[in-house]
């Protein structure tokens, strides 16, 4: 069987399996969006004290907050096996991901998708969509294109986090809880501008881990404005293809750790 | 008393040994409460409207409430709700102790360990390095330390009432699900409560969450003083008797219609 059609096969046998717990399944979505939904309401509250935050609005606020939270949740839906990945580990299974004739990190990839994610998917699209509302946005072919682009780079850079979490795995077994600062806190931080804050954070957040390329770089793009950090349109319009590369580096990465796998045995 | 405190200790001690993950916590934590810090930074340097809190108050607030974040991540007992599903209840309702008392015990020597190894390490470092103020005065320092009591023991209610509610397992799981987001948002943990809009104020100094971190929090920075802190702390007191009742009168319902499978 090739590989998309093996994956529609898991994915369909993971969701099978999730609306067995109907109710419970209702209950985590709907938990995830209420949990969204006040957080970005307490920011419109404290939008409604200052007015702007270094001239940033709030409309254009929700803008980076939309972007960032649908690629996240996406991801989380999407790379839920890698996020889980040292349960594998710890309990053995990993040995016989190895010997099955498919590549390693597709297995893994296909194991769960996590459909319940979707209570912060749709808090997300609601948030551009009232965004979309308030901004005098063209949304012509290319600028659509461009937004899907940035989810899409978004996605893979989150994806590409989760693997290298799974693949730090294969030399300590335990997950490394403090890489959450680059998940969790990836979202936190691009949740605002990039540009609101310290020098030194703004650059790990763009040439290390390139959040910056998710929403900050093509949102000058799609609102016709100017960077006040330099970045030309040529560059904007480009950023989102820097998640795809950052996940093949990742991905360069598992395959590395791969070879010093030694199993827990148990 | 003697069991509940032999609980307490046991649970208490083996809670000291997650060191590496408290380590982690405090880096994780860190992390946000500096995020956190720009973001309101850059807040307050966008406008000269005069706020209810200063930069420098917000800046406490932030380092003090990632501190106790633990007290308002709450969920059900993660050993008696499997002891539910399990039937293992059983014997947990075997035991010659109260079970309300027991189940609170377990929920408040399951936060008070984690709690102390985060809370000190944030102290210090944000305390030194990352402006968290001392506190306003010796006098708010001692209400500060009661009502911080008082926050573990409304937290130390509510999942006990959360843990009770998992005797019936499908609604009691929904509650336990929608707790925290409500939790979060009108604790001030997601923001300080006195930023948010002033037409809200009434309803969030009337809710319970707002004892978990908000009132030691305006203690502490001398927001609250005198009348006003006593009445902050009354509230809390009223909220961890109502937890208490409600959580004792549905046990009673709970153990009355428990069906144990055996097997």
């Amino acid at each position: 069987m090739n590989m998309p059609r093996l994956y529609c096969r898991y994915v369909g046998i993971s969701l099978r399996g999730q609306m067995q717990y109907r109710l419970s399944f209702v209950m985590h979505a709907t938990g995830h969006f209420l949990i969204t939904a006040l957080e970005f309401l307490a920011f419109a509250a404290v939008f409604q004290r200052f007015g702007h935050i270094n001239g940033w609005t709030l409309p254009q606020m929700a803008l980076f907050y939309g972007i960032i939270s649908v690629a996240f949740a996406a991801t989380e839906a999407v790379a839920r096996g890698f996020d889980v990945f040292n349960r594998l580990i710890k309990a053995g299974d990993f040995d016989r991901v190895l010997v099955r004739p498919r590549p390693a990190a597709f297995q893994v990839l296909s194991q769960e998708f996590q459909l319940m994610r979707i209570g912060r998917f749709a808090q997300g699209v609601i948030v551009l969509a009232w965004a979309s509302s308030r901004l005098n946005i063209d949304w012509s072919v290319s600028s659509v294109l461009l937004l899907l682009a940035a989810i899409a780079g978004g996605i893979c850079l989150f994806a590409g986090l989760f693997v290298v979490q799974a693949a730090l795995c294969f030399w300590t077994t335990e997950s490394i809880e403090i890489l959450n600062c680059t998940t969790y806190g990836g979202v936190e931080t691009a949740q605002f501008p990039l540009s609101i804050y310290r020098p030194w954070f703004r650059m790990f957040f763009t040439f290390v881990i390139p959040l910056a390329t998710i929403n900050y770089l093509p949102i000058h793009a799609l609102l016709n404005i100017d960077d006040v950090l330099g970045s030309t349109r040529l560059i904007q319009w480009l950023s989102p293809l820097a998640g795809v590369v950052f996940l093949w580096v990742c991905l360069r990465f598992w395959s590395f750790g791969i070879r010093h796998y030694t199993s827990t045995g148990s | 008393m003697k069991p509940y405190l032999a609980i307490f200790s046991s649970h208490f001690r083996a809670l000291l040994q997650y060191r590496a993950a408290a380590l982690a916590g405090v880096g994780t934590q860190l992390f946000f409460g500096i995020v956190r810090l720009m973001i309101f930074d850059a807040f307050y340097r966008s406008s000269t409207i005069v706020q209810p809190m200063t930069l420098d108050e917000v800046t406490t607030y932030i380092w003090l409430s990632q501190a106790f974040l633990l007290l308002t991540m709450l969920n059900p007992d993660a050993e008696v709700s499997a002891m539910i599903r399990t039937g293992n209840v059983a014997y947990e309702m075997t035991r010659p102790l109260d079970l309300y008392t027991l189940w609170f015990t377990r929920g408040f020597s399951g936060r008070a360990g984690p709690i102390l190894l985060r809370s000190i390490p944030i102290f210090v470092i944000a305390g030194l390095f990352l402006g968290l103020r001392m506190p306003a005065s010796v006098s708010a320092m001692l209400i500060f330390i009661v009502s911080l009591c008082g926050a573990f023991l409304v937290a130390s209610s509510i999942v006990a009432l959360l843990t009770i509610s998992m005797l019936w397992t499908i609604s009691g799981e929904g509650i336990a699900r929608m707790a925290p987001a409500a939790i979060f948002f009108f604790s001030g943990m997601v923001i300080p409560l006195p930023l948010f809009p002033d037409w809200m104020q009434g309803l969030l100094a009337l809710l319970p969450m707002r004892a978990l971190i908000d009132t030691p929090l305006r203690i502490y920075l001398g927001h609250l003083t005198g009348a006003d802190a006593f009445a902050a702390i009354a509230h809390q007191y009223f909220w961890v008797v109502a937890f208490i009742t409600a959580g004792r009168a549905v046990l009673a319902v709970g153990v009355r219609k428990l069906v144990v499978q055996g097997g």
